[in-house]
């Protein structure tokens, strides 16, 4: 098998673990309040993370770059608008618009 | 990579950033163990994220590992109804569609990818991230919420210089560990009574 085709494989199944490791050990159960509370909170701490590093980092460097003021530009309009759809338009005509610079 | 082991790799994993990461490394003439460890640290966020699903999937053992399989980030968050719970139908209506997408997006750029020019300069890379901004700005109605959401970004942040990619974003999981405090379980309880009888 190449490395690719070896590659593709591997990852497909530890993701398919990954993915059932919860739902198999959890699945239907009553829910204690510290479990509820803890999974309230998860969204806004992933969330929050994820457009953090995908806004300011580049590999293993912090930048300001044009995606960065792109999704600035884009969290301000979906914030005024409320529309998600003018969000991410707005998040990359202001990237491209500074890149083509 | 050739094109078609492109779209097979969108079709069964279905994880943008961790078949970035792992094409990357490849690309870069690493070999299959620095790209599936990489791309794994990249997935590890769906652990914390199909365990707080896992309450909410019904159905045999089996059922329920196929039913995690459509966690990703976005429809993790739509589906989520605010008290713990997560809407089972959303979930899966919200991943399908985007995997209809992933694959046949895949497709197009495998097939004409060299005649549609750089996404990056398209701005395209920005997408997601306004687009989580938006589903963020949806779970920031409390003041906790909110500060968990900063830590969080705190936390990731602070990492990146010093980790690989994929590990911030697991850590800063741990934000939500601010659920533990007295008033966070008194008020995730007041929720869940809110809902109506336990199921």
């Amino acid at each position: 098998m190449s490395t690719a085709a070896t590659t593709i494989v591997a990852l497909a199944l530890i993701s398919a673990a990954i993915k059932a490791i919860g739902p198999v050990l959890l699945g239907g159960r009553e829910l204690p309040t510290w479990f509820t509370s803890v999974v309230i909170l998860l969204g806004p701490a992933l969330l929050a993370a994820l457009v953090a590093t995908q806004a300011f980092a580049e590999g293993d460097r912090l930048a300001l770059d044009p995606d960065t003021a792109g999704v600035a530009a884009g969290g301000l309009v979906i914030w005024r608008s409320g529309s998600i759809i003018a969000c991410v338009v707005a998040a990359a005509a202001v990237t491209a618009g500074l890149r083509a610079l | 990579m050739s094109d078609l082991e492109a779209v097979i790799m969108s079709a069964i994993l279905f994880a943008g950033s961790a078949q970035f990461t792992s094409i990357a490394i490849l690309g870069a003439g690493g070999g299959a163990g620095a790209a599936i460890a990489a791309a794994t640290l990249m997935n590890s966020r769906f652990l914390p994220m199909s365990a707080a699903v896992g309450p909410s999937f019904t159905g045999r053992a089996l059922m329920r590992a196929l039913k995690g399989q459509a966690v990703v980030d976005h429809s993790w968050a739509l589906s989520s109804k605010g008290d713990g719970r997560f809407d089972e139908a959303l979930l899966f209506g919200a991943s399908a569609v985007a995997y209809c997408t992933w694959v046949s997006g895949t497709a197009i750029g495998a097939l004409w990818g060299d005649k549609l020019g750089d996404p990056d300069a398209l701005g395209l890379d920005a997408i997601f991230p306004a687009f989580f901004f938006g589903l963020l700005l949806n779970e920031l109605r409390s003041r906790r919420a909110r500060g968990v959401a900063a830590l969080g970004a705190a936390i990731a942040l602070a990492l990146v210089p010093f980790t690989p990619p994929g590990a911030p974003v697991l850590v800063a999981s741990l934000a939500s560990l601010v659920g533990l405090t007295r008033r966070a379980r008194a008020e995730a309880e007041e929720r869940q009574e809110a809902e109506g009888e336990p199921r």
